[in-house]
């Protein structure tokens, strides 16, 4: 399907190489920060308020996205002092769902379009499937990229694609997947990041959780330090998403310590820092708890969602 | 947002302290001079202090060699050169390395801690390069102590003799690392002298020697100040003399030696260039500038102290090493999270800050990142200088110090002129895209190494040394057995 594929005609396409070498280094000194204490306990709170809590099965059930609602607004029984996180993240059909059980709380529905996974669709499929999304109430749409005309070297029609579903989106945010594990290398992540921001993307987010390498730090750094050169060029601050493979409470750790070290405290907050996970929340509050109470529990002890 | 109250505000999150700890081990108050396998005090019984340059606070008393003690410490190395080492067999030999090498691996926090305290260096650097180096040093020539004939083959190799050594304060157990371990493998035997700010790591390892059952005097180390070291290189029981340190002392024992048969290696002072191309990958670049030149506070001979950048990256590069140096923590050298740690001594302190005034009343512009710093100790503030010309001295001198000096050019020609255009030629820096670009470069500039797309990456199978008043001989590799052998 053919809609407008004229070339953006503002894409820049300069290249800025990225020393893969010199990348895997600074994640490894970065990795060495020590965290401790009071710096944890605080970091894990915002790293959780900066949670897009997912659920992107074909088997998901309404009942289990209230479910994980239910988790995203009390993190875990008895705890008063925790945040709520940034968001849900579901499919379309499942936005309205989340929307009521979220009913009068901050946190925001986010859902997946654009034919996701794979965006094996024609264009006018993925704008139908933002619109939905959108007129169903989701605050933000994660879009996939198409990887085929990425790879193809056809970043015009990359570029306008993202331009049509960010109009699409309307009001709604939209972050913007570049699917880092089927590029092949950081200088392509580089790429996708710079067309994406430049196409009208209000966040760039890694991975679809579908595909593995997901959100590796390399791949963090590159798309940070990416955002962080688009802002020095225009002034404009564009959101971060890690999400896939992102294990456990000290990777999250390493993930904020990246942030603040490369962009800065200003995208210390859920509205420029989002973490994708279904699971590490867990890892995160059993951290909270072996602070608080000086033991680990067991994972029984915390609800899955 | 449609409807929104979620922060938009960023958090002021950061670091809490984390201290490594230091209560695992106890320092002894004194130590003696290490001669013949015993700790012995100096003959006139002086002593001096050594202090931790982070609170000046004293760590120990530390004995301080006359020249008799110097004397009685040759002595010993030549009679165990004598009588045991230069007869026993390299696989000998080479198992008394290994050992070594096992010991400093299984000590290898409380040397961390030790090196961080006496020093003054982070304990992220002596944990992660200085010991781990160190120990990889004694195991890389503990392999050829038996393989002498392959590394130079249809020759025979045998020891030179007495070896005497003296090591800066930069890197106080390394040193030790690179001067014992290839001189022990070849056949001779040694009497060090380490720097007097930084004895501790050294002395250490004479109780590691004795731990290892190294046959008594083969190791021998005495401590003092400039003037032990003047005695050593005077004594002339030496066959031979290893020094590092600063280009006006290398030329004194240049001095003081000619007209002897003792051989010499010399490694010096050195102003490299860290050339950065604009096809470069930038944020690698910044990052290989910050290794450059505040790796170890700034305290490395082959430090990237001038920074020769492509004018149309200049602005970029500038703006993005001013950001990144923000993040630079200045302190507590034994906190995990610290960068930089104290400046080694309150005379080098002293130091670097003429150089930070000299460069300002030079006309140069001087930018400092707004870390706060400890009120005791001794600390500088991460700097560079733009607006500088060659001829100015904060281009010319070494600093030794967290001081880079920033220039632009705009050909390849320019950049190699300007690299080359100093005394000294220890080391040098080229960042770009371009295979091809590398080569150039570094076939371009006169130094002894030169790092491409990386800086200050050091391995023991790496020969390490330099040209014009950088030094002479190499250390590590192949290269480094030849100044420790003789061949016939």
């Amino acid at each position: 399907m053919s809609s407008s594929l004229a070339v953006s005609t503002n894409l820049n396409l300069q290249a800025h190489p990225v020393d893969e070498v010199g990348i895997r280094e600074r994640v490894a000194r970065l990795a060495t920060r020590s965290i401790k204490k009071a710096s944890k306990v605080e970091g894990l709170k915002l790293a959780l308020s900066m949670v897009d809590l997912t659920t992107l099965e074909g088997a998901d059930t309404p009942g289990k996205v209230r479910q994980l609602c239910t988790k995203a607004i009390h993190l875990h029984s008895g705890r008063k002092d925790l945040p709520m996180v940034a968001a849900v993240c579901v499919y379309p059909t499942m936005v309205r769902i989340a929307r009521e059980a979220l009913q009068g709380t901050p946190i925001q529905v986010a859902a997946v379009a654009t034919a996701f996974p794979s965006g094996m669709n024609p264009l006018a499929v993925k704008l139908e499937d933002t619109r939905y999304a959108v007129a169903e109430g989701a605050h933000e749409i994660d879009m996939v990229i198409s990887r085929g005309d990425f790879l193809r070297g056809d970043y015009g029609r990359v570029a306008n694609e993202i331009e049509q579903v960010k109009e699409a989106c309307g009001k709604a945010h939209l972050k913007v997947i570049l699917e880092t594990g089927e590029l092949g290398t950081l200088d392509r992540v580089r790429l996708a990041s710079d067309i994406a921001m430049q196409s009208g993307a209000d966040f760039i987010k890694t991975s679809t959780g579908k595909i593995q390498p997901a959100a590796t730090p390399e791949v963090v750094l590159v798309m940070l330090q990416a955002i962080s050169d688009f802002y020095r060029k225009t002034g404009k601050r564009i959101g971060m998403k890690p999400a896939g493979g992102i294990a456990n409470a000290k990777a999250a750790l390493n993930l904020l310590i990246m942030v603040r070290e490369v962009l800065g405290p200003a995208w210390l907050t859920p509205s420029l820092f989002r973490i994708g996970a279904s699971k590490l929340p867990n890892d995160m509050l059993m951290q909270l708890e072996k602070e608080r109470t000086g033991v680990y529990q067991g994972l029984d002890y915390f609800s899955n969602d | 947002m449609t409807e929104t109250s979620i922060s938009t505000k960023g958090s002021n999150w950061g670091y809490a302290p984390a201290p490594e700890s230091a209560d695992h081990f106890k320092l002894k108050e004194q130590y003696g001079l290490f001669i013949g396998g015993k700790f012995v005090p100096a003959g006139s019984g002086k002593r001096f202090a050594t202090i931790n340059p982070a609170n000046e606070k004293t760590l120990a008393q530390i004995a301080d060699a006359g020249e008799k003690d110097v004397d009685k410490a040759v002595k010993a190395a030549r009679t165990a050169y004598d009588k045991v080492w230069r007869k026993m067999s390299g696989r000998e030999r080479g198992k008394y390395l290994y050992r070594i090498a096992r010991i400093i691996q299984e000590k290898a926090r409380e040397l961390a801690v030790v090196e961080s305290m006496d020093g003054g260096k982070p304990i992220r650097e002596s944990r992660d390069v200085d010991i781990p180096l160190a120990a990889a040093h004694f195991f890389y020539h503990a392999g050829w102590a038996d393989k002498l004939g392959y590394a130079f083959p249809g020759k025979s190799a045998s020891p030179i003799g007495v070896a005497g050594q003296i090591i800066p304060w930069n890197f106080p157990l390394l040193m030790v690392a690179w001067k014992v371990a290839p001189a022990l493998a070849c056949g001779n035997t040694v009497v060090l002298k380490p720097a007097e700010t930084t004895p501790l790591t050294a002395l250490l390892f004479a109780e590691i020697c004795q731990e290892a059952g190294l046959p008594d005097g083969v190791f021998n180390c005495i401590t003092g100040a400039g003037s032990t070291g003047a005695a050593l290189v005077k004594h002339p029981g030496l066959d031979k003399v290893a020094f590092t340190g600063s280009t006006d002392v290398g030329k004194a024992i240049q001095k003081s030696l000619a007209g002897r048969s003792t051989k010499l290696t010399l490694e010096l002072g050195g102003k490299a260039a860290n050339i950065i191309f604009e096809d470069a990958a930038i944020d690698q670049a910044v990052e290989g500038i910050i290794n450059g030149i505040f790796f170890n506070q700034g305290h490395v001979c082959c430090a990237g102290s001038r920074l020769l950048v492509q004018e149309s990256v200049e602005q970029e590069v500038v703006e993005k090493l001013k950001a990144r140096m923000e993040h630079l923590i200045v302190g507590d050298p034994l906190d995990k999270n610290t960068d930089i740690g104290a400046i080694n001594s309150k005379a080098q302190c002293e130091r670097i800050r003429d150089y930070l005034k000299v460069g300002q009343d030079e006309g140069a512009e001087l930018f400092q990142t707004k870390c706060p710093v400890p009120e005791k100790g001794y600390w500088v503030r991460p700097s560079f200088f733009t607006k500088v010309a060659q001829s100015h001295r904060i281009v010319q001198e070494e600093i030794f110090g967290p001081v880079l000096a920033i220039q632009s050019f705009r050909t390849l020609d320019e950049a190699l002129e300007k690299a080359n255009n100093t005394p000294y030629g220890l080391s040098g820096g080229v960042w770009t895209d371009k295979g091809a670009k590398i080569f150039k470069v570094t076939r371009g500039i006169k130094a002894g190494v030169i790092w491409a797309n990386t800086f200050n990456k050091f391995d023991p199978s790496s020969p390490f040394g330099g040209y014009k008043e950088s030094g002479y001989g190499r250390e590590g590799g192949r290269h480094g057995l030849r100044p420790y052998v003789e061949l016939s």
